[in-house]
């Protein structure tokens, strides 16, 4: 991987560019429905991914994290005939109050599922997924079933109707810094440790290291990831409710980190485009019409029992054929998928 | 005492001296048992009838009808919760495989249940079928039915996906989830957005009057508990008094061992798998009695066999059991002695409840380490 001039590198680059001038090339409903979509759910996923990679904490909240830094903000920023609190903040205080909320809850959470690994952390995440859909459904004071509309985004954004653009470029830049921050993150000691404790919890604890602290820092760092691309949400729709995060929405972002591949940040993005792409485009193919999900569950399914790398490790197979190396996505195996038993 | 060990080489993070540990340890007990004991004391003498707390039934001294009818709704939710639970932790405890789509399972079995029950009886009018029109059998049957037609499908889904996957248990899940998401796109496509109820049998529609403190008592919800009694005991006797249920037993503690002593595995694991969705198809079927069939209704019963499975102990019967009597009773008493302005936070008490018990033991109540 020291070589200056990689595929991966190649087609990373070519992919910049684009983002960078596709304002200029696609048309603005590409833009501003569906790229900047694109890059807050990868905002998400990226979170999940970091969780699942470097942590082996494979964890269905992400989604309810990002609502409740969403619902924050519609909270404290709306100022009107909205549910909610209407507090009428200027936007920017809001999005300090959501994120540190979300990192709050996100402590909360992390220490409470901390001591828990595998499946167990995923079925626990996994009712912190539903509780947090059915407060906000039930709780009228802070949403309620018909969540909060109309809300403002900071002067400099505008109006996403108006100006798709600036809120499109701000997500990218959002995401660029993300994925830089996550990569130094899990280079740097703290993400070299959540490394060992993936690999080797017990050897870990055995050297002095707190394995619960360390999952719940990780999982509240996630949490900070995961209510960006909730602030963005917000802002680009304007309006949250409960069906924003229920059990749906949660699937569908294990469904962009699965197939993006869930061993590679930038997986979260080449997920999130595919998601996207095939929500806003299959409904056009006659016999799939409103049966998106099948669809996507289907897609899941196959990726699942095929390549669990993902889109990301089939393109990583696909220049390994050429480039002759054996080195293949399974070889890394960050993600503990486990080992097939044989056959008794 | 045990002899003191020598440090670690290297200690991160906070350190503390014995002292300070013990006194840490005695603050969390009896934090603990001020939050357990609060509600216990603000439900039997405390909760009001007016002022700004006011709840709408007063203490269980106040009121001890309304005391007593929550504490039989709690119960007999916990039947419910039981059936469907049960066969989650059955599956769980045998083979390591969450299944995710058991809350699916739960809506299919409802669906196919209601289906059949009106082509038994006919479409009934606006709202269904009244319990006037509907006989014993014609509940009974689509009971049975939906129980082994679910049952069919969890099998198809194990045999088709899981069984090449065994010890995989993180993909099992995945492959569980998107079952999940198909399975329930396509009921909504063929069942429509529309909540439906499955109609009781007229024998079940009456009031049962208990002659204490006057109270006249649903009859559905003591069928509820009855069929989820049956069930827990007919699944007792099954694990402990017969050669299958000695090696499923024998199965959850090792695999590997008891298909070397030349135990057809796979085909307990089957079994095992049948009768687990099966119950999450009765459960669908009971619940669709009880509560109605929605889209969406599937995400509250895999939260509800989450949170009884998490809380009791993974793959254990009795912690089934327990876990289900403590959501049941939670959330009835969460929903009737929070104050008025209040009661729509009972959800943040199943949280609670989940927080506790992993605070205090990370595998649940009955769970062993995996």
């Amino acid at each position: 991987m020291t070589r200056l001039v990689s595929a991966d590198r190649v087609v990373g680059t070519v992919a910049l560019v684009f983002a960078a001038i596709a304002p200029a090339v696609v048309n603005a409903y590409w833009v501003g429905a569906l790229l900047t979509q694109m890059l807050f759910l990868g905002i998400v996923a990226a979170s999940l991914i970091f969780l699942s990679a470097y942590g082996g904490m494979v964890s269905l909240a992400q989604v309810s994290i990002f609502g409740i830094a969403g619902f924050v903000l519609g909270n404290v920023t709306t100022n009107g005939n909205t549910k909610g609190l209407n507090l009428g903040w200027d936007p920017w205080l809001g999005v300090v109050l959501a994120l540190a909320i979300a990192v709050g809850v996100g402590l909360l959470f992390g220490a409470l599922a901390s001591r828990s690994v595998g499946i167990y952390f995923l079925m626990i995440t996994l009712t912190y997924a539903v509780i947090a859909n059915l407060f906000f459904g039930q709780v009228t004071s802070v949403s309620g079933f018909g969540g909060i509309s109309g809300i403002p985004t900071p002067h400099i954004v505008g109006s996403p109707d108006a100006h798709p653009n600036r809120l499109y470029y701000i997500s990218l830049v959002t995401a660029l810094v993300v994925y830089v921050v996550l990569r130094y993150v899990v280079r740097a000691p703290v993400g070299l440790t959540l490394q060992g404790l993936r690999d080797d919890p017990i050897r870990m604890s055995s050297l002095g290291y707190n394995v619960p602290l360390h999952r719940t820092v990780a999982f509240a760092f996630a949490a900070l990831v995961a209510g960006i691309g909730g602030v963005l949400f917000a802002w680009w729709n304007a309006h949250i409710d409960p069906a924003s995060i229920d059990l749906t929405a949660t699937i569908d972002v294990l469904v962009i980190a699965v197939v993006g591949g869930l061993y590679r940040l930038e997986g979260a993005w080449v997920g999130a485009l595919f998601f996207v792409i095939v929500n806003n485009y299959s409904q056009r193919i006659g016999f799939i019409g409103d049966r998106f999900h099948t669809l996507i569950g289907a897609i899941f399914l196959a990726i699942v029992l095929v390549s669990p790398g993902g889109l990301i490790g089939l393109w990583e197979r696909f220049v390994n054929l050429f480039s002759g190396r054996r080195r293949g996505p399974l070889d890394r195996n960050p993600v503990e998928l486990g080992h097939a038993e044989p056959s008794v | 005492m045990e002899a003191p060990l020598r440090q670690p080489a290297r200690v991160r993070g906070l350190r503390l001296t014995r002292t300070q540990i013990r006194a840490l340890r005695i603050a969390g007990v009896v934090l603990l048992a001020l939050a357990l004991l609060f509600p216990l004391v603000w439900v039997l003498f405390l909760a009001p009838t007016t002022g700004a707390g006011a709840t709408s039934f007063g203490s269980a001294v106040h009121d001890p009808k309304d005391f007593l009818i929550t504490l039989l709704n709690g119960i007999t939710a916990a039947g419910l919760y039981f059936v469907v639970a049960s066969g989650f932790t059955l599956i769980f405890g045998l083979m390591r495989v969450v299944n995710m789509a058991h809350g699916a399972f739960f809506l299919f079995g409802g669906y196919v249940a209601l289906k059949l029950q009106r082509h038994l009886v006919g479409e009934g009018g606006a709202f269904g079928l009244t319990s006037s029109q509907v006989n014993l059998t014609n509940w009974i049957v689509p009971a049975i039915v939906a129980t082994a037609v679910v049952g069919a499908m969890g099998l198809v889904m194990q045999q088709l996906f899981l069984r090449w996957n065994q010890g995989q248990d993180l993909r099992q899940a995945l492959i569980t989830i998107a079952v999940s998401i198909i399975l329930a796109d396509q009921m909504l496509a063929h069942f429509g957005g529309v909540a439906e109820d499955i109609a009781w049998p007229r024998n079940f529609d009456k009031f049962v009057n208990f002659h204490v403190y006057g109270i006249q008592y649903t009859l559905t919800r003591l069928v509820i508990l009855a069929i989820a009694g049956g069930i827990g005991v007919l699944l007792w006797l099954w694990l402990k008094r017969t050669r299958t249920g000695m090696v499923i037993r024998a199965g959850v503690d090792d695999r590997a061992m008891v298909s070397a002593l030349g135990v057809n595995i796979q085909l307990t694991f089957a079994i095992a798998f049948f009768v687990g969705s099966g119950l999450a198809g009765l459960g669908g079927v009971i619940g669709g009695s009880f509560a109605g069939l929605a889209p969406g209704v599937d995400a509250n019963w895999l939260l509800y066999s989450l949170v009884v499975v998490i809380i009791g102990g993974m793959g254990s019967l009795g912690g089934a059991a327990v876990g289900s009597l403590l959501v049941g009773l939670t959330t009835n008493f969460a929903a009737s002695y929070l104050p008025a302005n209040y009661t729509y936070y009972s959800i943040i008490f199943t949280f609670v409840l989940v927080a506790v018990v992993l605070a205090v033991r990370p595998n649940g109540l009955f769970g062993r380490p995996a």
